[in-house]
């Protein structure tokens, strides 16, 4: 495998990675806060339809976004008020959003575009594109670290180093923070955050609707940044991936940088068969390699390698009066 | 569920019970609904040309969930519509279990074949018209290696990737054919980032012609290679339109031909297995304003030739499905 190819795999790997780190995040802020969440899915869904609608009626990809967001807020809350306000399984009321987003955004779009599901492909404002950082022609040709700048660094959509910021940034919120103290707080111990007087309620909420945003960001890059429109099911089960990258990741942001970098190279893998076919003389079957993260996952939690403990009060609707 | 069904039943009654006269032919959408921009709209076009050239009409009806499958047939078999056509395989097993009840019925299959002795079940001959497409990408590329992007990874596609890799290696024999299947669960005809990420990869091996047949998947396909600068191909319908100039060409599974033939023959059809291929234009590849800049005329000469042979038996391209292997490609 020459230099180029890996430029190119990582490259890959960088794109198909950005959808599983933001939606990652998002899990990360929820079940910090013991909120489980498997309707990312749903949510990055949601987002990837009314961005891409919203762009295409409106011409402005920015509007898009925010809708993609605004649309996963919603299904947020809805998760939040059956989980949080009503108490119900949270397990339940995700698989719901899943299924919701996946039938409603189908019916919308067959109602405003009759496209057999689809949006209409966006153009030119509607759409991000990719951005070239400054330099990145110049320094293309000096060896070695040209192309990584070049082609590796620069050339991704701005959605793609919002992501990458968000590693930090989650981390400093978190770990840093008074706020992010008590996210921590409320999903291990939300009687003790109660006691002190803060809102558990408040507090859920603002990580729920955190991970709307981080989740509405990573459906609408799926469809106006990776592709330029929506088609059905088109998250393809990317939001299953990311929450298994959370628990591989063990509920760290850093963590959850390497597991979705590592998960994206995965990805990025089975489109090149023979690349693998180069390195280690055997053709293998693509199916395996998309199988990986789960493998992987189901191997953490067996306790193989190091223990992946969940926020303790996960899962588990906070009754104030016993 | 037993009310579900009462619902659904009640709706789809209402729904049938709009139409009236004896014997009107009846067109089946599957769930990708009637303007599909692919396989559903060409069966919807074939029936309105068949409807505007005989001035009679035709009943349709566009399924909203899976459970409604037998009782449409159920419904339009009970008011009397004959012929009654569906579109795609995923009616085998609601037609196998109702065309014994309605034996007065004719039905008519698309995709699929259903064996029993009032249906007439209609398949393609995809390799046939892949290795036409295989032709001119192989006259196109300049670098001589192309590549194919299939969906789920199923006989049928690869039917589809062995006739392609056949018609480029009888343009070039020392053309490389890259082929990849973006997946082997359901998902994969509706992942286009996938099918982009592919894309990307074929174009980075050198390929600069790619073929698509990866249903939504292939939305992202053509996507990309517009956005890279590379010729690509569509399938099933013509999709030329999507980004003009940057398709090369589409592989025609002419759906609307085989529901026009079923509507002519009326009841009383010829039934069993009726295959679409080259021979009475059940394939064929798509030529409009929108590639006429990218195919030369000599090379549609040279791929009409092979169409001739093809169609009358002089050249037989070899049907992945009939042995589970591909002499021109492995996968």
């Amino acid at each position: 495998m020459d230099f180029l190819t890996l430029i190119q795999l990582l490259d890959s790997t960088v794109r198909l990675a950005t959808p599983l780190l933001l939606a990652c995040l998002a899990g990360l802020f929820s079940e910090r806060a013991g909120i489980f969440d498997i309707g990312l899915e749903g949510k990055m869904l949601a987002a990837a339809f009314f961005s891409a609608a919203i762009a295409a009626l409106t011409g402005s990809v920015w509007i898009g976004l925010l809708a993609g967001i605004t649309a996963s807020m919603l299904f947020s809350l809805l998760h939040g008020l059956a989980s949080i306000t009503f108490r119900g399984n949270q397990l339940i009321s995700g698989v719901a959003i899943n299924f919701l987003a996946a039938g409603l955004t189908v019916l919308i779009a067959q109602d405003w575009f009759s496209q057999g599901g689809r949006t209409p492909s966006l153009m030119g404002g509607a759409r991000f594109e990719p951005i070239t950082l400054p330099f990145a022609e110049a320094f293309g040709s000096v060896p070695f670290i040209g192309p990584i700048y070049q082609e590796l660094i620069s050339g991704h959509s701005i959605l793609v180093y919002l992501a990458f910021a968000m590693v930090p940034l989650t981390w400093w919120i978190l770990f840093r923070t008074r706020f992010g103290l008590r996210l921590r707080a409320v999903g291990e111990n939300p009687a003790a955050v109660d006691t002190a007087g803060v809102s558990v309620v408040g507090l859920r909420y603002a990580a729920v609707m955190i991970c709307g945003v981080l989740c509405g960001i990573a459906g609408a890059y799926l469809s106006t940044a990776l592709q330029a429109g929506f088609v059905k099911d088109m998250s393809a089960g990317r939001g299953f991936i990311a929450l298994a990258a959370l628990i591989f990741a063990k509920w760290r942001p850093w963590y959850a940088l390497y597991a979705t970098l590592l998960f994206g190279l995965f990805g990025a893998l089975e489109t090149r068969p023979d690349v693998i076919e180069a390195l280690f003389g055997i053709k293998v079957q693509g199916a395996l390699l998309g199988a990986l993260p789960y493998v992987m996952t189901v191997i953490i939690l067996a306790g193989f390698v190091g223990k992946a403990i969940p926020p303790r009060a996960g899962g588990e609707p906070y009754v104030k009066e016993r | 569920m037993t009310l579900m069904h009462k619902f659904l039943g009640a709706t789809a009654a209402l729904a049938l019970s709009a139409g009236a006269a004896l014997a009107e032919p009846a067109l089946i959408f599957d769930l990708g609904g009637k303007f599909d921009k692919s396989f559903n709209e060409a069966a919807f076009n074939g029936a309105t040309r068949w409807a505007e050239e005989t001035g009679n009409s035709f009943r349709d009806i566009e399924l909203q969930s899976e459970a409604q499958r037998e009782q449409a047939l159920r419904r339009f078999a009970e008011s009397g519509a004959n012929p009654i056509v569906m579109t795609g395989f995923a009616f085998g097993d609601a037609l196998g279990q109702v065309a014994s009840d309605y034996p007065d019925t004719d039905f008519v299959i698309i995709d699929m074949v259903v064996d029993a002795p009032n249906v007439r079940s209609v398949v393609f001959n995809e390799h046939e018209g892949s290795y036409l497409v295989g032709m001119l990408a192989a006259k196109a590329s300049q670098s001589g290696t192309v590549g194919f992007i299939g969906g789920m990874d199923i006989p049928l596609i690869r039917k589809f990737a062995c006739g392609y890799a056949q018609g480029v290696k009888a343009v070039n024999p020392d053309a490389t054919v890259i082929a990849n299947m973006t997946g082997t669960t359901p998902a994969a005809w509706n992942d286009p980032v996938k099918g982009s990420e592919l894309t990307k990869a074929q174009i980075s091996q050198g390929a600069d012609v790619v073929y698509a047949a990866a249903g939504g998947t292939g939305v992202g396909v053509l996507q990309t290679a517009a956005d890279e600068d590379i010729l690509s191909i569509g399938v099933d319908s013509n999709q030329n339109h999507l980004h003009p100039g940057k398709v090369l060409t589409s592989m025609l599974k002419r759906v609307d031909n085989a529901v026009f033939d079923a509507m002519s023959d009326g009841p009383g059809m010829e039934k069993g297995f009726n295959v679409m291929g080259l021979a009475n234009g059940g394939v064929g590849y798509a030529m409009d304003e929108n590639n006429a800049d990218l195919v030369s005329a000599d090379m549609q000469a040279a791929v009409d030739a092979a169409a001739d042979k093809i169609a009358s038996g002089d050249l037989a391209v070899h049907d992945y499905t009939s042995d589970d292997s591909c002499p021109a490609l492995s996968f």
